[in-house]
């Protein structure tokens, strides 16, 4: 069923938030195609009244009791920011400029 | 005891000397940090070497005994553990440049547990970025070399802990399944590696890659060790959700053979995973392990498995879609890399330049193989129709199941293959994981052991997979199969590694 177009992946890039450069875009396609066609193997299976299994072992919803516990201090939580202000995380404009 | 006494001892020996005070901690952890430093140039088993750390957590063991504490089974035992469990003020990279340097604020569970029992972390182990791998190629910081032949692949993703057990660096090492990442480093360096049950061991503090799949897991040279060290990290734990809130199964009991031998146990075949594909010196070493274990007594069955042939299929859906959601985390915000923030760009432009710059060829190609996966129009052919396979394929266990107490199949097609060899051909690599990522997806328990040498005598595993929450199942096998065959062997099949030391350092 596939074979991606150079549009196709340049748009699976911008949705990873992968900022790929045309060599990638090539390659990569490529690449995706050959394991897209192996993959859609699983439409061979005749399976549409067979239930999905989400998880290995069945789970179920866990709570914990809602009580104060300790937790990373704030010099903690910023030990590794890559760029802190003010005791917080400094982070570049959210808006691209047509959305400003 | 020398040097070499102290480190081609098994776990469970160094914990019994320890404690009888025939050998201090220290000397221990020293004796394995200089092995590190004669072998770890030319194999790069390791991202971090902590020997300050190793060094003051035996230290603190021996004090420990000294006050004539109560010491767990594996107090002062050294250890490698896998780059992917976090270490309060000990480096996490997961093998990435996205985290090159970052020093995480908390332990994993895993991570506790092992400080916790005295066990001596003595550093963290090179694997494939993220865990998505078969070959340890995939580390933004190099490749790890098989210490059988030093231009072969250890395995992956799980390829420093196991290069570092087979070359007596370390006699026990943590790594991760996903889809075989402990099982196929195992069994391509001879040593024993187990991917408990899902839910067993807690992934809290363990980078996700496929929350629905990840298992934290034992290595080491002997089933007993693997034992030891799986119910020292297993059991019930509250920071994670699908942890299994009941007992850990017997798995140190059964190592010890207390639940009885293979005799009358009903040992499954499964047709699928052999044959066609499967190199013959691996198909030799497993037909030779059905003989024995007939010998041993137990009641071989041929089994059917007839989904099985679309697990890698629906495996390589599922796994890189709950990838491109995990890693979205990676965002240059919080922690890790950020590039390309000059004052001007967007939010949305910095992210795209640090995922471009801090992840490999392996994380972008799934991150964008998953978000295709589950984009609307794509989502029910593939996806959901994988997360149905996923139910075939569990069916065709339990049916399994209910004429044999465990299966068995060879751990991996082929013996370990040359550096460089698969490295730009996805689907080549993923065949790697052909006859681990069935009990995978079903989520029950399995172990590689090492079953002899087969094709360029090189190592060769035999899998034995057991259904869920019967993990002492696959040690009671196991440890009666070891037991047979080192008899047979006079030893360990690792005493038929080449000796390092003459194998030319700077390999690399």
């Amino acid at each position: 069923m596939p074979a991606l177009s150079r549009d196709e992946v340049a748009h699976l890039a911008r949705l990873s938030r992968l900022d790929l450069t045309p060599a990638e875009l090539d390659h990569f396609g490529a690449q995706l195609d050959v394991i897209l066609s192996a993959v859609a193997r699983v439409a061979e299976v005749a399976a549409a009244d067979v239930p999905p299994t989400t998880h290995a072992v069945p789970v179920v919803n866990v709570t914990r009791p809602d009580r104060r516990r300790p937790s990373l201090t704030q010099a903690e939580a910023l030990a590794a920011a890559p760029a802190a202000e003010n005791g917080r995380f400094r982070v570049p404009r959210i808006l691209d400029e047509e959305e400003q | 005891m020398s040097a070499a006494e102290l480190t081609r001892s098994t776990a469970a020996e160094l914990a019994g000397r320890i404690a009888a005070g025939d050998v201090s901690a220290v000397e221990v952890a020293a004796a394995h940090l200089d092995q590190i430093a004669a072998t770890d140039d030319s194999l790069h088993a390791f991202l971090t070497v902590d020997a300050d750390g190793a060094l003051e957590a035996a230290g603190a063991v021996d004090a420990r005994r000294a006050a004539g504490e109560p010491l767990g089974p594996l107090a002062g035992v050294p250890l490698a553990l896998k780059d992917v469990f976090v270490t309060r003020g000990l480096p996490t990279t997961c093998g990435s440049r996205i985290l090159q340097n970052w020093i995480p604020p908390y332990d994993a569970t895993v991570t506790a547990r092992l400080r916790q029992a005295g066990v001596v972390i003595l550093g963290k182990t090179n694997m494939d970025e993220f865990a998505m791998g078969s070959s340890t190629e995939n580390s933004a910081y190099g490749p790890t070399h098989n210490p059988w032949a030093l231009d072969r692949v250890p395995g992956g993703s799980s390829g420093g802990s196991s290069a570092a057990v087979a070359a007596y660096q370390a006699p026990l090492a943590i790594g991760t399944d996903t889809g075989g990442s402990i099982r196929q480093p195992a069994a391509v360096t001879g040593i024993v590696g187990v991917k408990p049950t899902y839910g067993g061991v807690s992934r809290y503090g363990l980078v996700a890659f496929s929350s629905s799949l990840d298992q934290g897991g034992p290595f080491a040279r002997t089933v007993l060790d693997a034992a030891l060290l799986h119910a020292t990290i297993g059991g019930h734990d509250p920071m994670d959700a699908t942890s299994i809130d009941a007992p850990l199964p017997a798995v140190v009991s059964a190592a010890r053979g207390e639940l009885g031998g293979v005799e009358g146990l009903r040992v499954g075949v499964v047709r699928q995973l052999q044959g066609e594909g499967y190199q013959p010196g691996v198909q030799a070493r497993f037909d030779e392990m059905v003989t024995l274990l007939t010998e041993l007594g137990a009641q071989i069955v041929e089994v059917d498995c007839p989904h099985f042939g679309y697990g890698l299929a629906a495996y390589y859906l599922i796994a890189p879609s709950e990838a491109s959601s995990n890693l979205a985390r990676f965002d240059g915000m919080r922690y890790g890399l950020r590039t390309g923030d000059d004052g001007s760009s967007s939010v949305e432009q910095v992210m795209g330049r640090t995922r471009e710059a801090g992840f490999g060829d392996e994380v972008k190609r799934r991150i964008m193989l998953g978000t295709y996966a589950l984009s609307a129009g794509y989502y029910d052919a593939y996806y959901g129709q994988a997360q149905k396979v996923r139910t075939l394929i569990r069916r065709d266990f339990e049916a399994a199941y209910e004429t044999a107490d465990v299966l068995i199949s060879p751990t991996t097609p082929t013996v370990a293959f040359r550096i460089g060899e698969r490295s730009d051909d996805p689907v080549a690599m993923y065949q790697a994981d052909l006859a681990t990522l069935p009990s995978s997806l079903y989520g029950g328990p399995a172990m590689s052991l090492p079953a002899g040498l087969g094709d360029d005598d090189l190592p060769v595993g035999l899998q034995i997979m057991a259904p869920v929450q019967a993990d002492e199942r696959v040690y009671r096998v196991g440890a009666a199969l070891e037991a047979a065959l080192h008899e047979r062997w006079g030893g360990r099949l690792l005493d038929r590694a080449p000796a390092l030391a003459g194998v030319g350092r700077g390999a690399r």
